[in-house]
């Protein structure tokens, strides 16, 4: 840890009001979204809570029926719009998150397999990556949510979509940890190392998992990080769609869906908060990856 | 010169193929075709007649090369929901997307090489640091957080332009066209720049970096030292150099517009392909989603042949570099 905060990364780091500003409020928000049950003053989920009579209040005024002051305002059934967008933002990331692991797993390990195996399978695994990366990746998520949702019986539908809308944008962010990963692998397998390591007559496996696996995850981080901004729009545009969380487990993308039906009769609080949210969620996880792209990898840019 | 023509076209059949595969296997495997064609109250019989009858009890090679067969010909089933033809349902709705797509696409081109070129002749300047910040904002927007915000300041708070919809069509035979109806028009507006708004930002930067590496050799700086006018030595000189890859990358973006449109579209309620598709997936319409599928994955493998061949046309490098090696 005293390692971490002499080196020249953390320098740099304190000295970037770019990279210092934007982590301070990723880090925010994680922190907002994972006690969001101690901080919102309601729980959005519980129906028994909610008081109709409290719906459309708008924010920092009392509502004419009941008195009650919600500083962001109320939606259509009444819920706690700042207690819905803890809520929305913690299945935000969530969401966000698993997605990223799932992506960077079978990358990395479809990358390691392609670079250090070659012939056949490398072919295989890397052509298939060409096929999938002419489709931009959303529509590849949009593809594989409805063909989960046609698998699944439509009684499980609703239930299990946030871990089909993982599963969807896992599966369609894949590629560029593949790739990179691949391409160190096959730089690191002609080195003497991996010829001392066959020697001594350990299998591939061995050699791949426990000595050229922790050479090459450098970069995954990097990769990782932007793509966790791509998975956050990614996440968001689907629910926007009517694709992806349901409304009993809302994420901000559902929030700011529902909020466009309100615009007209004039409750804009109901869309701008929510938004407001996202775009300052993935902006600053986008412009974090951006500096620390260019501060440990600078040839991925 | 035919042989890399050849390889190419041989690749481009080869992801067809796969991506008809996977059309197949959705359509084959999601959801049963004969679950959908029969009531509830079916016997055993009826089913395995219907089953003998569509011909799923052939080998799959024989169903996957029947559904290839079928597709080529427009035929991709009915819609589960409505029981429509499905390529009837894709022809009524492709002029929205298309009308949509090239107008975007237009907007993207025009706007984004004119800012680009504006940027690198003034670069530093105080307009351009201002159009190159706001288009750092306009990468970082979700497209529906676009359309959304486009639709509150100009259909809800100024009341300018619709926020749904075609508005009047008229029909030219087969085609629908919104192009010439004023409501037309001023409801293309809106979805236009949504749709557009990323290409634009993307195609600005390209031409700004290209300018300024254009600018940067010594043929320009010939040229001015001829005495040539900035306006020549800019626009006769050094724009037909970067407009290269300009138009191949403007090229290739045709596809991802197509694929966006899906957003735009719902944004707008625009009555496209894009929406069709969004409702076949959200109500599981299995036949609607392979068609678009292998639509789209048509789409994709002739933009990217066209680009390669046009790269291939333009840039005689290339062309020895092919001859000499591999790919």
């Amino acid at each position: 840890m005293k390692r971490f905060f002499a080196s020249d990364f953390f320098y740099d780091f304190v000295r970037s009001p770019v990279a210092l500003l934007s982590f301070l409020i990723v880090l925010f928000l994680v922190l907002s979204a994972v006690f969001a049950s101690v901080i919102a003053p309601t729980n959005p989920f519980d129906a028994a809570s909610l008081n109709l009579m409290n719906g459309f209040t708008p924010p920092m005024e009392p509502n004419p029926f009941t008195g009650d002051v919600f500083w962001m305002g109320t939606d259509d059934q009444g819920r706690d719009l700042f207690s819905a967008i803890l809520y929305g933002l913690r299945i935000s990331l969530f969401v966000g998150a698993m997605a990223v692991a799932l992506a960077a797993v079978m990358g990395v390990l479809l990358g390691l397999i392609a670079g250090y195996m070659g012939g056949w399978l490398d072919n295989l695994i890397m052509r298939f990556a060409d096929i999938q990366m002419t489709f931009p990746s959303i529509l590849v998520a949009m593809l594989i949510f409805g063909v989960a949702r046609g698998i699944l019986p439509p009684e499980l539908r609703d239930e299990m979509a946030i871990t089909v809308l993982i599963v969807s944008i896992g599966l369609s962010e894949w590629v560029p940890f593949a790739r990179t990963v691949r391409g160190s692998t096959m730089v690191e397998k002609e080195k003497e190392y991996i010829a001392a390591a066959r020697l001594i007559g350990l299998n591939r496996w061995q050699i791949m998992m426990r000595h050229i696996l922790p050479n090459v995850l450098n970069p995954v981080l990097v990769i990782a990080t932007i793509t966790l901004a791509l998975a956050i729009i990614a996440e968001a545009t689907l629910s926007f769609l009517g694709v992806g969380a349901p409304r009993t487990e809302p994420s901000l993308g559902t929030l700011i869906r529902v909020g466009q039906d309100f615009l007209f009769s004039g409750e804009w609080w109901i869309l701008l908060f929510p938004a407001c949210t996202l775009l300052a969620l993935a902006l600053s996880v986008n412009l974090f990856g951006d500096w620390l792209r260019d501060k440990l990898n600078p040839r991925l840019k | 010169m035919v042989l890399i023509l050849l390889r190419r076209l041989g690749q481009a059949i080869l992801v067809l193929f796969i991506v008809a595969l996977i059309s197949f296997l959705i359509f084959r495997y999601v959801g049963s075709p004969v679950d959908n064609l029969l009531s509830q109250e079916a016997t055993v019989q009826q089913r395995a007649d219907l089953e003998e009858a569509l011909g799923l009890n052939d080998p799959v090679y024989e169903q996957y090369f029947r559904f290839v067969w079928n597709a080529v010909n427009f035929d991709f089933g009915n819609s589960y929901r409505g029981s429509l033809p499905v390529a009837e349902l894709i022809s009524s709705r492709l002029p929205a997307t298309l009308e949509l797509a090239f107008t975007s696409a237009l907007f993207a081109l025009l706007l984004g090489v004119i800012t680009g070129i504006y940027t690198a002749i003034r670069r530093g300047g105080l307009l351009a640091n201002l159009i190159l910040t706001l288009s750092l904002i306009g990468v970082s927007l979700p497209t529906f957080l676009i359309g959304v915000l486009l639709i509150w300041v100009f259909a809800v708070e100024l009341q300018w332009l619709p926020s749904f919809g075609r508005g009047e069509v008229v029909k030219l035979g087969w085609w629908s066209t919104g192009f010439l109806t004023l409501s037309g028009v001023k409801s293309l507006i809106l979805p236009s720049i949504t749709l557009g708004l990323y290409q634009l930002t993307l195609i600005m930067r390209l031409t700004r970096s290209e300018m300024l590496e254009v600018l940067r050799q010594d043929y320009v700086r010939f040229a001015r030292a001829l005495g040539l006018s900035q306006r020549s030595v800019y626009f006769k000189h050094a724009l037909p150099n970067t407009m290269i890859p300009v138009t191949t990358i403007a090229g290739l973006q045709l596809g991802s517009i197509v694929a966006f449109a899906i957003i735009t579209e719902t944004v707008f309620q625009w009555p496209g392909v894009g929406l069709l598709f969004i409702n076949a997936v959200y109500f599981v319409d299995i036949p609607v989603m392979s068609a678009y599928l292998l639509l789209v994955g048509v789409l994709f493998v002739f933009i990217n042949l066209a680009v390669d061949l046009l790269y291939l046309a333009i840039d005689p490098r290339l062309r020895d570099s092919q001859l000499s090696g591999d790919s």
